[in-house]
């Protein structure tokens, strides 16, 4: 039955994609291409398009897209619940760990070594970010324009004047009203 | 902070809103956490979120979900974790369902793909600030170690392209033979 096969091909990306975001792009890949036959390798790259045109975690985004064009809206649902039902079990094992022996040197320690190696990793997913968005391959260089943006951005921030969505949002308005200025 | 202003209606609402706006991965949605949960709402501490931040990346998953259902837990136990996780994945749910059905005129939209290329430079900037809040929290409290943490940690993932898991795992153990061997410090 279809929305067996759809949620357990999806509980075993939830089970087995550790790092998150594009670590868990070839095991969605093998599932769904390769061993299922859901999607082509075309039809792959377009979801992996939209993705990043859209929020969410890119499992999720894989699970509702496969399971939408595989057996609609049922096989959306059943392949997402199969997508996040290991994270639930995990985390909430985690969780429940975590604040209960949260004073154990043992975890204390490992935390403490943890917490830096955290913001190390956070920042450098944001500097490719921000590389990605300034910066264009090939003849263009550096994108004056979105530094910009990026600079004002920050600024407006640091101010502690606006919320970051609402900063995100004019960023995205303000692109596209350069589109109309002629840039 | 009493416990009625912690409702799951709120929490259910700010993963909802935080979901519907994290374009680019679990990083993403880990700063905006921090903004909403340590900042605006002040339900946990800085270094409470970023324990949680360590704990959500150790296990598989995607980052957001597992964010998620911790911060659900710690603020409400199971029943946060629920509203956390619903909120979470309600809005790619909704979106995806419906960009399925036109991707190709979705996907050659020009102000789509402008109004989209904006929104980088602004994720890019919340992380920048984000990031500036907490690496200047690890140079204050001056602790020597901690930075160098940090700085290896940088380097192995952003210019030796280390994969985390391995960071983490040399990190967590490293970090609890200390906390075993040291067991008094204050940390």
């Amino acid at each position: 039955m279809i929305y067996i096969q759809l949620f357990l091909s999806f509980v075993q990306i939830g089970m087995f994609s550790f790092g998150g975001g594009y670590a868990a792009l070839p095991l969605i890949q093998n599932q769904v291409t390769e061993i299922s036959h859901w999607l082509s390798i075309a039809e792959f790259t377009d979801l992996v398009t939209i993705s990043q045109m859209t929020p969410g975690p890119i499992a999720i985004n894989a699970a509702t897209f496969v399971g939408m064009k595989i057996a609609g809206f049922g096989g959306a649902v059943s392949a997402t619940l199969g997508c996040v039902l290991p994270s639930c079990i995990i985390v909430s094992l985690l969780a429940f760990i975590y604040f209960r022996y949260k004073n154990l040197t043992v975890l204390q320690g490992a935390l403490w070594a943890l917490r830096p190696a955290v913001v190390a990793m956070i920042a450098s997913a944001g500097l490719a970010i921000i590389i990605s968005a300034v910066y264009a391959e090939g003849a263009d260089g550096v994108k004056i324009y979105m530094a910009l943006i990026f600079v004002a951005a920050f600024l407006v921030l640091r101010s502690g004047k606006m919320k970051p969505v609402a900063v995100m949002v004019l960023c995205g308005a303000a692109r596209v009203g350069l589109y109309f200025l002629g840039i | 902070m009493e416990n009625e202003k912690k409702s799951l209606f709120t929490l259910f609402l700010s993963t909802l809103y935080l979901s519907a706006f994290t374009f680019g991965g679990g990083y993403v949605i880990v700063t905006l956490m921090k903004e909403r949960f340590v900042n605006e709402l002040n339900w946990i501490d800085n270094k409470e979120m970023l324990n949680l931040v360590a704990i959500a990346q150790s296990a598989p998953g995607p980052i957001a979900v597992n964010g998620a259902i911790l911060m659900g837990y710690k603020i409400r136990g199971i029943k946060g974790a629920a509203a956390a996780i619903l909120g979470t994945v309600l809005p790619p749910f909704a979106i995806i369902s419906a960009v399925s059905f036109f991707y190709a005129a979705f996907k050659s939209n020009i102000y789509v793909s402008l109004m989209l290329e904006g929104m980088q430079a602004g994720v890019g900037a919340v992380i920048a600030s984000v990031v500036f809040d907490m690496a200047y929290s690890v140079v204050k409290s001056r602790n020597f170690a901690q930075l160098i943490i940090m700085a290896l940690s940088f380097g192995a993932v952003y210019f030796a392209k280390i994969n985390v898991m391995w960071v983490i795992i040399v990190c967590a153990l490293w970090g609890a033979v200390r906390g075993v061997i040291d067991g008094r410090r204050k940390i």
